[in-house]
Formats: structure tokens, sequence, C-alpha cells
């Protein structure tokens, strides 16, 4: 007899519950390991003092300041990553010459770490806000690539074949077919993509920056500011939750025929 | 792009004209020759295969699994290159896909973010056909495949039945001069199956539209078709063309008299024997 079967669905209400669980756990482990004073506040701020962090750091207007000069750079870099590696993706994914002329080389540039090229794009660019989205665009750009492109092969053949002989030129296929049935799968790359301009972001303003979520991480921790700097670390993952949270609720409104980006 | 390289140089259209042996046929395979690289240098696929189906016919093409049957008929739509020999579709050779070949495949190929009836009209869009005629046009094929009730419905929402008879219904709106059929009912149980058969069937007796339809069940190609072809084994060539002299309105009872039962053996053995040689 099996008890426990795999992928055996559970209720919305049963997931919520179990999700909330968990944060819930983790908060109060770290609460009663700070309190009970096991570990030194300087190596683990308690809850309160993170709490006590954020209301002077709001009433004082730097974390405002500092958030919204880091979702700028974000919206920058990753904007410019999306708007020209989505039709690049797409002409790898779709035709063996520009597949041939830009995989390989893609393929190369990703495994660089981007933060060993923050030196050079100071050299290049200076400390200036080009400076930051530079990085989140090298970050994301050739992986968004390579994703889009497989997005674009996932396609079945035999659906562009139906549009062939329903009368389409290639044009009509790629604009009309390929594109439409891959936007699902897009929108999930999108939303993975965006997961890692965050990380990027953070790179680039721990090396070069005087404002941002990132150097407050960084000057915080010059001065042992542990609490400050649980405080931006918990608030770069709470950004980062909502912003995946957006890109799939839209994914679930814009493509109500795809469930869950899968083909149908 | 050019998907079908000619070897020899156009024929002036009286040569052609000879060429094809009948006047009404509306898909001429001649000496068709296909062959794949291979690790050992090439590997012949398809032999000298020569095939003709008339205006309004309803040819299948059976054969073991391997010949080659799908790839005839992918050539023949011009999604795959032929390595040697000639397609003609009504005096003129192909030069890749068209919409003058429609083709119903064996994997789902609806538009899943279209509705049925877009699906449908897909073809007729394309065209820039106006408004008013590609809704007359839906309605008549919705009410063909029995899906009026369906047409604002997603692919999603369908049986796998019903979206190859959607498939069916896209392809025909579009008035083809051939509807190219590759083992559309293969994924079925055997009901919905028999069902669609009896419902093709109908569809040809009704609107007489040329068809040429690959299969791997030979009681489908009997029950369906006016002639078969039977294809051998590596390399693909034809060893038999059957003329199905059965009666013209066909009922799935057709499929228990003694006539069918003959005759579906009859095919059989042609393929059998090609097993086990």
């Amino acid at each position: 007899m099996i008890k426990v079967k795999i992928r055996k669905p559970i209720s919305r209400k049963k997931y919520l519950l179990l999700a909330a669980a968990a944060f819930l756990t983790v908060f109060l482990v770290w609460s009663a390991v700070s309190s009970a004073g096991m570990v030194k506040e300087i190596f683990l701020p308690r809850p309160s003092s993170v709490l006590r962090y954020y209301l002077t750091a709001v009433s004082d207007g730097t974390l405002w300041e500092n958030t919204k000069i880091s979702i700028i750079r974000i919206s920058l870099g990753f904007l410019m990553a999306v708007v020209l590696g989505i039709p690049v993706g797409i002409l790898v994914g779709t035709f063996a010459k520009t597949e041939a002329a830009v995989r390989p080389l893609c393929e190369f540039i990703r495994y660089m770490p981007v933060p060993a090229f923050v030196p050079l794009i100071m050299v290049w660019i200076g400390i200036g806000e080009s400076a930051k989205v530079a990085v989140i665009f090298i970050g994301t750009f050739f992986q968004l690539v390579l994703m889009v492109a497989d997005d674009a092969l996932s396609v079945p053949g035999d659906l562009i074949n139906a549009g062939y002989t329903l009368g389409a030129d290639t044009k009509q296929a790629v604009f009309r077919i390929l594109i439409p049935a891959m936007m699902p799968r897009l929108m999930e790359t999108l939303r993975m993509m965006i997961g890692w301009a965050w990380t990027y972001l953070v790179s680039a303003e721990l090396v070069a920056a005087d404002t941002g979520l990132g150097y407050t991480i960084l000057k915080s921790q010059r001065f042992l500011k542990t609490d400050a700097i649980f405080g931006g670390i918990l608030l770069i993952g709470l950004l980062g939750l909502v912003t995946d949270r957006i890109f799939a609720l839209l994914n679930k409104k814009l493509f109500p025929w795809a469930k869950g980006g899968r083909q149908v | 792009m050019r998907w079908f390289k000619k070897k020899e140089k156009e024929l002036p259209p009286r040569e052609r004209h000879i060429e094809a042996n009948l006047a009404n046929s509306t898909v001429y395979v001649k000496g068709l020759y296909k062959e794949y690289p291979g690790k050992k240098g090439a590997v012949t696929a398809m032999k000298d295969v020569e095939i003709n189906v008339l205006e309004n016919d309803f040819v299948c093409i059976v054969g073991p699994s391997g010949c080659g049957k799908s790839t005839l008929l992918r050539m023949v739509a011009g999604l795959e290159e032929a390595s040697g020999g000639r397609i003609v579709i009504e005096d003129n050779d192909i030069i890749g896909p068209g919409e003058d070949r429609g083709m119903v495949f064996q994997s789902y190929t609806l538009f899943p973010w279209m509705t049925v009836e877009e699906n449908i009209k897909f073809g007729l869009k394309l065209k820039k056909m106006p408004e008013g005629e590609q809704e007359k046009i839906a309605d008549k094929y919705l009410k063909t495949i029995k899906l009026e009730k369906f047409r604002n419905r997603y692919p999603g929402e369908l049986s796998g039945g019903m979206k190859q008879r959607v498939a069916i219904a896209r392809a025909l709106a579009n008035s083809p001069r051939v509807l190219l059929m590759d083992e559309p009912f293969s994924a079925l149980d055997p009901q919905t199956k028999a069902d669609m058969q009896l419902l093709m069937r109908q569809i040809w007796q009704e609107e007489k539209p040329t068809v040429l339809f690959v299969t791997h069940d030979i009681e489908e190609a009997v029950f369906l078709s006016n002639k078969i072809y039977v294809l051998t084994s590596r390399p693909g060539r034809v060893k038999r063309e059957v003329p199905v002299l059965l009666p013209y309105h066909r009922e799935l009872e057709l499929k228990d008299t003694e006539a069918f039962i003959r005759l579906r053996k009859e095919v059989n053995g042609y393929i059998e024997h090609e097993k086990f040689a």
C-alpha cells in the first residue's frame, strides 16, 4: 500500500499554510537563538534590532532612497538585456546560421564571472550609474539569449509545419506561430532572470557605489552593524519575492491557455 | 528559399503535360529517391517510388514501420527535401510547402492560444479573406466536424479526437488541392478512432476532397480509401497497388463483412510477407 504518492497534489489552502509555517519556523528559530544569548548580537542580531533598524532607516528616509536607486538600476539593466536579448535569442533558436554565430560565443562569455568585470567596467565607463547598469546587463544578457533560444527551440516543429501547410511564409511562421507559442515559457525565463539581476545588482553596488541596497549592506559591515546587514538582505529577498509573484501572476493572466507555462 | 532542389532543367509546359500519365492526376510522384547521410556513407531510405492520386480520390499508403511512408508524405507536403525524382501537383513541380497541400499531423498541432474558430480561420486570415467569408467557411466546417458548440473553446479544453477534428477542419477550410494526412488517428482510443474513420469517410463522400492518407493500420486503410499503396521496408518502394473494391457508402458494419475481411487479409499478407522475408 502506497501512502505517500509522488507528486500527489494538495489543496491551495494547505500549500499556503505550509509555506507560511516554513517562514514562521525560520523566524522563530532565529528569535529563539538570538534572544537566548547563545550567539553574540554582533553575529546574529535579534529580530527586534532589525525592526528597530528598519524604523530608523525609514524615518530618516535613507532606506527608501537606497531602495529606489537600486530598483532604478535593476530596471534599466534588466530592460536593456531584455530588449536586446529577446530578439537575439529568438533568432538563435530559429535559424541555424545565427545559432552558429551566437551560441558558442554566448556560452563562452556566460562562464566569465561577472564580478570580475567590475574593475574593467570602472576603467571603461567610470563609476557612474551606467557602470552599475552595465554590470547587470552583462550578468543577464548572455544567459538570457541562451534561455530565450531554448524557449524558441521548445516550440514543436510540427506546430510550425502546420503553419507552413496553411500558407504561412517564414516571416509569418515566426511572428504568428513561433513567438506566440513561446510566450508563456519566455515569461518564465524572464521571471528566472530577474532573480539573477538582483544578484548582480549587489555585486555592482558592493564595489563601486555610494548609494543603493548593496552599498548599505557593505557600509554596515564596516561598522559591524549586523542588524542593518540583515535588514538589507531581507529587503532584497522580499523585493525579489514580490517581482517573482508579479511575473507569475502576469503569466497566468496573459496566457490562460498555457496552464502554468507548459505547452498544451 | 528553395526547399526542393530540381535536378534537371524545367521542362517546357507541353512535355510536362505528357509526362503526367493521366490528365486528372492531382498528385503525381515519379522516381522519388531519398537518402540520409549515415556513418558508413549515405543510407537509401526510398527508391523509385511512383504514386498517382487522381482528383477527388482517397488514397492510402501503408507499409511496415520504417518504410518511410511518413517521410514520403512530408516530401509531398514540401516539409522535407527529396534526394531525387519529381513530385508534381497539377502540372507544377513542388517547391517547398504551400497552402495547396493541407496537412493533418499525427501530433496535435492546433495553435493553443487560438480558439477553435480562430484555428479554423488561420489559413483564411493569411490569405486576407474578407471577415464575412471567413465566418461562412468556419460555420460550414464547424458543422461538418460537429463542434459548433465548441467554437470559442481553446484546444487545451478539447479531447484528442476533437483536436484532430478541428485540425481536419482547419486544413479543409483552406480548400487545398490535396489533403495530406499523416497517421492522424493513431494516438486515439479504438472507439474514437472508429468514429473518426466514419466521419472522415462521410466528409469525403460529401465533399470529395482529394486525400492522401498514411497509416500503419490496414483496417483503417481498407475502410477509408479507394486505392491502397503498399510500401516495402528499407529501401521503401511501392510493392503493390491495391484497388479497394468495396461499396461507396460505408458504415462501420462494413468492417464485419466477408469482402472487407478478405481485402484486409490480402493487404496484410503483402506486409507480413515483407516482415519475415
